[in-house]
């Protein structure tokens, strides 16, 4: 029995490697407040995992702690095949290329314009030229589905749906093999987040990136996830494809698959 | 110069038959990028001018480009191949041909968009440039004293009606405003006064001993300091540490649609934020001007005593024999107008921020610099007033 727990709790090199990210035995904490216990994670590489959980079950600071913004109590947290603890300084910048954020209200610098948003990133890591600069600000701008007059204009011109696909460009912009999505979807319009729905699964089938999506929103779950991870009881309850989370055995899992929401969103 | 190995490392170059084929290969990715732009400028200034580039390589109008050797693709680099294939198609068609299947998907989202150029702007002569700068500073700051005055309309307008309607005024803040820009200002004020007002008797001495009238320094002293300097020392103090606060509260929460919401639930903004932080510098700033008074003259006491070997009582018999109160008066009926000027000037341009962290920046140095500016010339007017009134 105990080497079984062992053998499940400890995955072989192999199927290390096909995880891009790797979370074992969490445990996060404010104060007394404690948010993950004993949390295990792995996501595949190049799927889209979209985590839920109700209201105030940490999945924010679940995102935030594997990019490294929160510090863990305990837990090692590797992303592709690199333990996040045990990094050097230099190596944890080019660590962080590797990656990129959308933040829940896009965080975009408001001081810069979207082009200047975008190049940010490319300019703290790599010396480019300015006329490619200009151009891969383009082509991610255009890539994120946004209109190249908008590359001029300050996020406080645009509107919430275009600030976060202003975000998604500068997100994209070293080229990253995993996108953190923190409620991507969040405030926009149904015809808006189908859209946006669509951006990601097409870019990261396109890019083969591997997306770690934040959501509340059922359509994005029903559309775009491979597999959905479900927080709740300080841990993730379940981490698989939908099919199989609609007929997990936990109260608030019936709840928020068996609404009439869920219902509309076309699952089961 | 870019070594020719280099080159081949990314572009080759062969003929077959009477055309040259281009074949792309290794890795194009964003760790290459500054290496594949140098060789691709330097394979195009080696052609000789890109016009007639394609069409002289390919020798028909289908320019093809070879990318089947490409091993590592990522959006950088198809953003350079994309680059390279416009550049040497500029007068034909380029094609790309053999693609990996895996980078196919990923060549067909990014398009190489050439930038509008953007049509010269108009120049006008050289005499005119310094005569429109003018021109607009003057017509903005203009504009800007004039809606700072109609903003004050508004507040007062608010303030005195609210004589007739006390409940509007909210006691909890005013207590609140009280303490921050008050009390806790009373440590620096009472700092920057003591010293003022030592060093005012230290050098005043010094310049007067010349003449044997050095005991005249209290009156300097008394004069000066609770005429003017007291009074104003205090009032900028409070425009940089409360003034700039009050810009820096108030505005950000109109980035955050504070403002906007508490007029959803009906609440005045002016009766909330600005009302508040006026009635507490109303009354704060005369208090604050008259411990600065006491503290500067404690101070003027202390370097009288210490360089002058005037003892304190001494001192103060003769500083009560030849201050008279009015100085005083003029000193603290400065005060509530100096308060408003502040509080006006930190409000109104707290709740003229939009926009970026940066418009805040700006509006809480402009508030800074506004109100002090104002309370200096302020102080300018009270001067030539009371002096023409006999005080």
């Amino acid at each position: 029995m105990t080497d079984v727990q062992i053998a499940t709790k400890m995955p072989s090199s192999s199927e290390a490697m096909d995880n891009a990210i790797v979370v074992t035995g969490l445990k996060t904490a404010f104060g007394d407040h404690v948010v993950h216990d004993g949390l295990d994670l792995e996501v595949r590489r190049g799927e889209i995992l979209g985590v839920v959980g109700g209201s105030g079950t940490g999945k924010s600071v679940l995102l935030k702690t594997i990019i490294g913004l929160n510090h863990p109590q305990a837990g090692a947290i590797s992303i592709n095949g690199r333990d996040q603890a045990s990094l050097t300084t230099s190596e944890e910048r080019a660590s962080r290329r590797e990656w990129g954020v959308l933040f829940q209200d896009g965080a975009l610098f408001s001081s810069l314009t979207v082009a200047q948003n975008v190049q940010v990133p490319l300019g703290e890591h790599y010396h480019l030229p300015t006329d490619l600069m200009d151009d891969l600000a383009r082509s991610k701008i255009t890539m994120a589905g946004l209109p190249l007059d908008a590359a001029c204009k300050f996020p406080s011109d645009l509107s919430g749906g275009m600030r976060k696909r202003a975000s998604l460009a500068r997100a994209l912009a070293l080229d990253p093999h995993v996108l953190f999505l923190d409620e991507p979807t969040a405030g926009l319009d149904p015809i808006g987040a189908a859209a946006f729905d669509a951006l990601v699964k097409d870019l990261s089938k396109s890019l083969g990136l591997t997306v770690f999506l934040v959501t509340h929103d059922l359509d994005t779950l029903y559309r775009v996830c491979d597999r959905v991870a479900v927080l709740g009881d300080k841990r993730i309850l379940i981490n698989a494809p939908l099919s199989e989370v609609v007929h997990f055995d936990h109260p608030w899992v019936q709840e928020y698959f068996g609404g009439p929401r869920a219902r509309a969103a076309g699952i089961e | 110069m870019v070594d020719a190995a280099i080159i081949d490392e990314f572009v080759t170059f062969e003929k077959v038959d009477t055309q040259t084929r281009v074949t792309l290969k290794g890795n194009w990715i964003i760790d290459n990028a500054i290496l594949i732009d140098t060789v691709t400028k330097e394979i195009f200034s080696r052609l000789g001018g890109s016009c007639e580039t394609g069409r002289a390589l390919a020798q028909t109008d289908m320019m093809r480009l070879d990318c089947s050797g490409l091993q590592k693709l990522d959006t950088t680099g198809a953003v350079l191949v994309r680059r390279f294939a416009a550049h040497m198609g500029e007068d034909c068609e380029a094609t790309l041909m053999g693609v990996p299947e895996q980078n196919k998907a990923l060549l067909d989202v990014i398009t190489c968009c050439p930038v509008p150029a953007p049509t010269e702007p108009e120049r006008p002569p050289w005499y005119l440039g310094p005569l429109i700068e003018t021109g607009e500073s003057v017509f903005l700051a203009v504009r800007s004293l004039g809606r700072l005055l109609s903003f004050l309309g508004l507040v007062l307008v608010r303030l005195f009606g609210s004589v007739s309607e006390p409940g509007r005024v909210r006691l909890v803040p005013v207590i609140h405003q009280m303490e921050v820009t008050g009390l806790r200002a009373m440590g620096i004020v009472g700092l920057i006064s003591f010293l003022i007002g030592a060093v005012m008797v230290n050098q005043g001495a010094i310049q007067l001993a010349k003449f044997g009238a050095d005991i005249f320094v209290i009156d300097m002293l008394g004069i000066s300091h609770l005429r003017e300097l007291g009074i104003l020392l205090t009032a900028i103090i409070v425009a940089g540490r409360s003034g700039s606060a009050f810009t820096a509260q108030i505005g950000s929460m109109v980035l955050r649609e504070e403002v906007d919401a508490m007029k959803t639930l009906g609440m005045n903004p002016i009766d909330v934020l600005v009302l508040p932080r006026l009635i507490a510098l109303l009354i704060c700033l005369p208090l604050l001007g008259f411990y600065a008074d006491i503290v500067g003259v404690a101070g003027g006491i202390m370097m009288a005593w210490i360089q002058l070997d005037i003892s304190p009582a001494n001192f103060v018999v003769y500083f009560r024999d030849v201050i008279t109160v009015e100085h005083y008066w003029v000193g603290i009926l400065k005060a509530p107008f100096f308060a408003a000027v502040i509080a006006t000037c930190g409000c109104y341009q707290g709740l003229r921020v939009e926009g970026s962290a940066d418009a805040l920046g700006m509006r809480t140095t402009k508030s800074v610099v506004q109100s002090i500016f104002l309370v200096i010339a302020f102080d300018a007017l009270f001067a030539i007033f009371f002096t023409s009134i006999g005080m």
